[in-house]
């Protein structure tokens, strides 16, 4: 009898067992951690520009679509569904039912209008904003209906579905408490609960959050995200390997080989990124640097020449350790649908190098190259210091012009003396930095490739454009700017890309691939090369016990 | 001369013998980028590995010596002849004038060197060639150490010129720049030697520092604050502790010349 009963006991603990693990759901509740750099510098969602802020903005913040990092997709999220129409200038959205902000209070249809009155405001100058400026003109955004809101743009925004990945929907009440942000009401999977300047920003799930997984669920999965502010890096990955931390990203080359072969860390390399490093050579008119040197910088012979002299194999073997891929050009392969696949990176042909410098008026003379008035060539490329793989790059690059007789002066510098002098004073001959991309629209690089742009680093700032082929690509892109067609837009940016790889304003140099560390307790990550690279899929994430 | 001093003495002559002989003693040039074994482990072919770009450590080390053992030294000995000279005025004349030389050294000490350098570095051209660098760097590192130093002389000086010997060289006629000459200065000796091989390794370390602002030695020449910045990595160096070569060279270096300071003290 005893023994019956205690089977019984025994069958029924069982049962409620399974019960409640499929109540709660797969491995719910733990805390995720990991590092950014530095404290974000405002918790408004409107106004974030940096890293910090955009990860604290990620995850609280609820977005009407999100892009797919894996399958770089749109897909639903607050809106059921939208609608592009008007020539693109009007995008439709309808938004989910019983939808709900962290302090229970609801979502409505007239918040969506606020936010985008808001992020257009120009008083505000919201980098977010910008993506939807294409032409003068203010916008509408009205309720049509319930749950139902249109947006109307002064002008056709090209990609304009793929941008509100970047606007979390706020009401007038979670900007007015954006300096208070553990009061601030968000709608994505979690909510600020504390902020300690210089420690850590705390976040915990939003109990009204809308998403569930396929067996009905609540999303998300983890209980709380505690984002530590850690300047260092080698602090960072000490912290990672003594389990503190459950995933580092990124992560440099040196440290990702080592972690290979490390129990609690899975070192994950998820192929090129969308970033790349560069050089270029100072163009601007009125840059205190020798006449003849502008001349050698504005000739188009001598950019490619350098471009063939420089071994990118090397860099991408020694420097980054095979982590990195030689770049064409401005689009990284990452970015499926814009990159020009007819483009390949330049191969290092110093010979091809010496005969075009030969062409272009260039001689060897006792080992050294001089140009027509018999100049020594020799200039100074100026990077961040504290960058050793940068350092590491301009060495190489060192050798490598002095194999076909160029000196090469490397000048690492403080970041704020790298910019006075890149952006104010021009006061300087080449610079080496690198472009993180975040947006795979090329849209998101109309400030640089736009003659009359700031990020225009070569010549920045022109009132016209300073050669023909500037000029050239001013003018597609801006026409792909207000085309709607894809396939068209894509004809125009592959054109842009060939004359930057024909006339190299830019000479692109690699694409470092998507590198990252992750605890092998942290479950359902899928590593992205677009950002945030692991955890774009916060909700699903789960901790092993 | 004990056996301890005598091997210190040994050790060094054949350090900087090394560094003068670099051209005839590294396996490789400095610069040379054996780009198939970057990192490389110690080997016969590269006794303490490679760098990053595949640069033998060794053929750097040697080279690098030629930089940091004759110019951290020189500007050591520039640093401590300005202390010596205005912490002795000081610390011997006393009233105004020590008021007025410790208070500009304070001032010194105090003063942002940091944004200093940023604005040399500003002024400086970019393409200065690394020899003209290294100059330059090592100047700024001589005239910017003073004034530390300058004060622990000036206290030292002021000891001193409290001291019956003094008093008695005093009583006897003596004065002005004799009594400063023969019965001061050296008596300071002991405390300039201490500044002067404190100094050597702080500015071989400053060096790898001012490389951060974009003075310090350009690539590719080699100094020993450069191939420290390479241990900075904890990971790294527990990986590939031969990293360490440098900085034990640099500690048996800065032991050998503190072995061979004169074990005097002023105040016997």
């Amino acid at each position: 009898m005893k023994r019956r009963a205690f089977l019984l006991i025994l069958a029924c603990g069982i049962l409620c067992g399974v019960v409640a693990a499929a109540t709660i759901g797969p491995q719910s509740g733990g805390e995720l951690r990991f590092c950014v750099r530095a404290d974000p510098k405002t918790f408004n969602p409107i106004l974030v520009e940096e890293e910090p802020g955009e990860t604290v903005r990620y995850l609280t913040g609820g977005v009407l679509i999100r892009l797919n990092r894996i399958t770089q997709e749109l897909e639903p999220e607050l809106a059921m569904s939208w609608r592009v129409i008007n020539g693109g200038r009007t995008i439709q959205f309808e938004l989910r039912d019983g939808l709900r902000y962290s302090d229970g209070s609801a979502l409505a249809a007239s918040d969506v209008a606020f936010t985008m009155n808001t992020l257009l405001d120009p008083k505000l100058h919201s980098i977010t904003g910008d993506m939807f400026r294409t032409g003068p003109g203010l916008i509408s955004a009205g309720v049509t209906g319930r749950n139902k809101i249109e947006i109307t743009f002064p002008q056709p925004v090209a990609g304009l579905a793929r941008f509100f990945d970047q606007v979390p929907v706020v009401s007038p009440r979670a900007l007015a408490l954006a300096a208070q942000p553990a009061q601030m009401p968000v709608a994505g999977p979690y909510r600020i609960e504390e902020y300690k300047p210089g420690s850590h920003v705390l976040l915990v799930r939003n109990p009204y959050y809308w998403k569930r997984d396929a067996a009905g669920h609540p999303l998300p999965y983890l209980d709380r995200v505690r984002i530590s502010i850690q300047q260092n890096r080698d602090l960072e990955m000490l912290r990672f390997l003594r389990g503190e931390l459950d995933f580092v990203v990124p992560v440099d080359p040196e440290s990702f080989d080592r972690l290979a072969a490390h129990a609690r860390a899975e070192a994950v390399d998820a192929g090129s990124s969308l970033d790349a490093e560069f050089i270029w050579f100072n163009q601007v008119a009125s840059a205190p640097i020798p006449a003849y040197k502008k001349a050698w910088f504005q000739s188009q012979e001598f950019r490619r020449a350098i471009s063939e002299a420089i071994n990118r194999e090397d860099i991408c073997r020694v420097v980054y350790r095979k982590h990195a891929v030689p770049a064409a050009g401005p689009v990284s392969a990452a970015n499926r649908f814009w990159f020009n696949s007819r483009l390949k990176a330049q191969p290092h042909d110093p010979a091809a190098a010496l005969a075009r410098l030969k062409q272009a008026g260039f001689r060897t003379v006792g080992g050294g190259l001089q140009d027509r008035q018999g100049n020594p060539v020799e200039f100074s490329l100026i990077t961040n210091s504290g960058n050793k793989t940068r350092e590491r790059m301009a060495a190489m690059m060192q050798q490598d012009l002095a194999g076909i007789g160029i000196k090469l002066n490397v000048v690492p510098l403080d970041f704020p003396s790298l910019l006075e002098r890149i952006s104010r004073s021009f006061n300087y001959e080449a610079s080496m930095l690198g472009f993180v991309n975040v947006d795979l629209d090329p849209n998101g690089q109309m400030n640089v490739w736009v003659s009359s742009a700031e990020m225009h680093q070569w010549n920045p700032s022109q009132k016209s454009p300073a050669t023909a082929w500037e000029a050239e690509i001013d003018r597609l892109m801006l026409a792909q700017s207000s085309e709607l067609g894809p396939r068209k837009r894509k004809a125009l940016f592959d054109r842009v890309q060939e004359i930057v790889w024909e006339e190299a304003p830019f000479v692109y140099l690699v694409n470092p691939n998507a590198l990252s560390a992750i605890s092998t307790r942290l479950k359902n990550v899928q590593p992205s090369v677009l950002r945030p690279q692991t955890f774009w899929n916060v909700e699903r994430l789960t901790l092993a016990p | 001369m004990s056996s301890l001093r005598r091997l210190a003495m040994l050790i060094l002559v054949l350090v900087y013998a090394a560094g003068l002989a670099a051209n005839w003693l590294a396996p490789a040039h400095y610069a040379a980028q054996f780009r198939d074994a970057p990192d490389a482990a110690p080997s016969r072919k590269f006794p303490l590995g490679t760098d990053a770009v595949g640069r033998d450590v060794l053929s750097r080390l040697i080279y690098g010596t030629r930089v940091s053992l004759v110019l951290a030294p020189a500007a050591a000995i520039l640093a401590t002849m300005v202390a010596g000279l205005l912490g002795g005025v000081a610390g011997y004349l006393g009233g105004g004038m020590e008021a007025v030389i410790l208070r500009a050294a304070d001032l010194f000490v105090s003063l942002p060197w940091l944004f200093l350098l940023i604005t040399v570095r500003a002024m400086l051209p970019l393409n200065v060639p690394p020899v003209e660098s290294v100059l330059v760097t090592f100047l700024l590192l001589g005239l910017l150490g003073w004034a530390g130093p300058a004060r622990v002389v000036g206290a030292t000086a002021r000891v001193i010129r409290r001291q019956d010997f003094v008093l008695q060289a005093r009583a006897s006629g003596s004065g002005g720049f004799r009594l400063l000459a023969l019965h001061v200065l050296p008596n300071l000796k002991p405390i300039l030697l201490a500044q002067f091989w404190i100094s050597v390794p702080v500015f071989i370390l400053s060096e790898a520092n001012l490389g951060f602002l974009g003075l310090g030695v350009g690539e590719p020449v080699p100094s020993w604050g450069g191939l420290l910045r390479e241990i900075e990595n904890v990971q790294a160096v527990a990986a590939n502790p031969w990293l360490l070569a440098p900085l034990a060279l640099l500690v048996v270096v800065v032991g050998c010349f503190h072995l061979l300071t004169p074990p005097e003290d002023y105040s016997k």
